[in-house]
């Protein structure tokens, strides 16, 4: 259903585009951004499956959108300084209101080719280090973290497993757990497995409306559970991974609103929502000493299904 | 040449007794009996009854399903299912591998029983766990317990790849926390052994999330001066490889054992290639760095007595 939306949204903007430049055609430009309105608002209420689609829309905000809207003077960090440079994590320190942060995520591309360079936002074990360095001198110099978590998983490849990719993922989830700075994680696309997870092991984590956030992708989902991988629609009903469902387990602690359609109809909005939502967090942990923020966010992920446990025992 | 150096009566100049923090004490208030079951659970467990049972039901041959010869049943109990002709090591339930471990009567399980839980309502879980707690005589993927081995006591968790391939869902991810959680309180060493394809589908992020839970857990045992020593068996993979799996300070594999984060098949669908002989086996994980040794399940209490033996603190 959406993509039939968003196909018609797309060619209705191509010809607003092609109108404006004529100029005279003031007429049918207002029916056209009619039509426009109208298809949005059966945007209303999405499914989970929709939402899929919308989270891997490739005119979605990506990580480097992020960091310029909400960040200024960014220095790029790169490698992991053992030996690679894994262009699928992003990011390096930047200001944000002033205060210097470390913040970065997966960087997924535009197109084919910048797809191609950023491995589709799969980083290698190369990918974690790196971002495990800089989480590491952010712990250093006193800097809050902001990652922006956007993947269809890590990498499988045959390098990936033979430079560790299961053991850099879990020193990330380890070693993040334990960090004396404020970490807050976005969900901004698609997370999947722990591939997302090896970068959101945060204070606080929050996702995008049409966001989501899951185990696995649907389409390994199915393909695990059914062996049959083209019923990941029927997968992405079950699996509760849309950013409400997430909020409902607790394992989130907020949703930051889109605009009806998706991200990408308006990010200015989007943009607006993350800088209010992070000047409020970091005003908080302002005042949280080292310890006191690495014992919460232990705490976080210790009890983080207790709510669940705890119901099931009630119910006997 | 050191020995005679320092000579026996300055053998305590040999000792050091550091842990990582130093103010940190065992909990005395704490009685090993309020955490423990009654019973030596495993010697006395129905299961070996029902097993012994079976013995005299099956014949007195058996077929590896390796080598394909014929092996005396008798010689492959004794030889803890490590075919006496090959040398291949098959699947042994966690209560075998737990009485072909620790000192004869010494073992006894941590109470630490999760309720059935259904985060996602998958339909027909609930029948599934139930028929599996029935037919492995365990409450969950985990059997943990205190133990002695060679007259040291260690907390001891086993997976159990009888049940539903190991999968980490929120009771194992729960079980193996409180194997942690009870090693700090008791400042005993920990040993886990592995078996698991992943995180447990059927509970969806949930599962994701006992990743972090269980490597948060790990890291603080960790950052308290505990020994944590990993045994990796077949398969280790997903979600518990690129989590506590890959944490240890001693890491053992078994010979043969699948261990790795992205599945086999599905590296070879992302690459369009077949895998090289031996591909995420114990030995290449050795060969490339991941493992400090590869021990066979019959030398398992020797290797384990040895490195338990390298860790003991100064008595007083």
């Amino acid at each position: 259903m959406i993509r039939d939306i968003d196909e018609q949204i797309t060619a209705i903007e191509n010809e607003i585009d092609k109108i404006a430049e004529n100029g005279d055609e003031l007429k049918k430009l207002k029916e056209l951004k009619n039509n426009r309105k109208e298809l949005l608002s059966q945007c209303e209420n999405l499914t989970a499956h929709d939402k899929v689609y919308l989270a891997r829309h490739r005119k979605r905000p990506k990580v480097d959108d992020y960091i310029d809207a909400l960040f200024d003077d960014l220095f790029i960090q790169k490698g992991d300084y053992l030996g690679k440079e894994d262009k699928s994590i992003y990011g390096g320190i930047a200001l944000f209101h002033g205060t210097p942060v470390t913040v970065f995520g997966h960087r997924k591309g535009r197109n084919l080719n910048e797809n191609m360079e950023f491995n589709f936002g799969m980083p290698e074990p190369e990918g974690y280090r790196k971002a495990l360095r800089m989480m590491k001198q952010a712990e250093k110099f006193g800097r809050p973290i902001i990652t922006f978590i956007d993947t269809p998983g890590a990498y499988p490849g045959i390098e990936a497993e033979e430079h560790g990719q299961a053991s850099a993922i879990a020193k990330n989830l380890a070693e993040m757990s334990a960090l004396k700075v404020p970490v807050i994680a976005i969900v901004t696309g698609e997370g999947s497995s722990g591939g997302a997870l090896a970068i959101g092991v945060a204070n606080k984590v929050y996702m995008l409306e049409n966001a989501v956030y899951s185990v696995l992708s649907p389409e390994g989902f199915a393909s695990i559970l059914w062996k049959d991988s083209k019923r990941s629609a029927e997968a992405c009903d079950l699996m509760k991974l849309t950013a409400q469902d997430l909020k409902k387990f607790n394992v989130i602690d907020g949703i930051i609103k889109e605009p009806l359609g998706g991200a990408h109809h308006d990010p200015e909005f989007v943009y607006k929502e993350i800088d209010n939502m992070l000047v409020e967090e970091l005003y908080k942990y302002k005042k949280m000493t080292g310890n006191e923020l690495a014992k919460e966010r232990y705490e976080k992920f210790r009890f983080i299904d207790a709510q669940i446990i705890a119901d099931a025992e009630s119910r006997g | 040449m050191l020995k005679n150096l320092f000579g026996k009566h300055k053998k305590d100049a040999l000792y050091f007794n550091m842990t990582k923090d130093e103010t940190y004490e065992a909990d005395v208030e704490m009685n090993p009996d309020d955490v423990l079951e009654k019973e030596d659970s495993i010697d006395k467990s129905a299961t070996k009854k029902k097993e012994d049972k079976t013995d005299s039901e099956t014949p007195e041959m058996m077929t590896c399903s390796k080598c394909n010869k014929e092996v005396s049943v008798s010689d492959m109990k004794k030889n803890l299912y490590v075919c006496p002709e090959c040398g291949y090591h098959h699947p042994i339930s966690a209560q075998r591998r737990i009485r072909g471990l620790v000192d004869q009567g010494t073992f006894r399980k941590l109470k630490c029983n999760i309720p059935f839980v259904n985060p996602l309502d998958y339909p027909d879980y609930e029948d599934k766990i139930t028929k599996l707690k029935n037919k492995t005589n365990l409450d969950e993927g985990v059997l943990s317990g205190i133990g002695e081995i060679e007259g040291r006591k260690a907390v001891i968790a086993v997976m159990g790849s009888e049940f539903l391939m190991g999968s980490m869902g929120i009771a194992v991810g729960e079980k193996i926390t409180n194997a942690f959680e009870m090693a700090d309180r008791f400042k005993l060493p920990l040993i886990i052994f592995t078996a698991s394809g992943g995180a447990r589908m059927q509970e969806g992020i949930l599962s994701l999330m006992q990743m972090a839970k269980t490597s948060a857990a790990a890291e603080r045992f960790n950052e308290h001066g505990g020994l944590y020593i990993a045994c990796l068996t077949n398969p280790t993979t997903g979600g518990v490889s690129a989590s506590f799996a890959t944490l240890g300070d001693i890491t053992l594999a078994e010979p043969g054992a699948l261990i790795g984060f992205a599945g086999p098949r599905v590296i070879e669908q992302t690459i369009g290639q077949k895998l090289p002989e031996g591909f995420q086996r114990a030995e290449y994980l050795e060969t490339h760095g991941y493992v400090d040794r590869i021990v066979s399940r019959n030398d398992m209490r020797t290797v384990l007595g040895q490195i338990l033996r390298l860790h003991d603190k100064r008595r007083k």
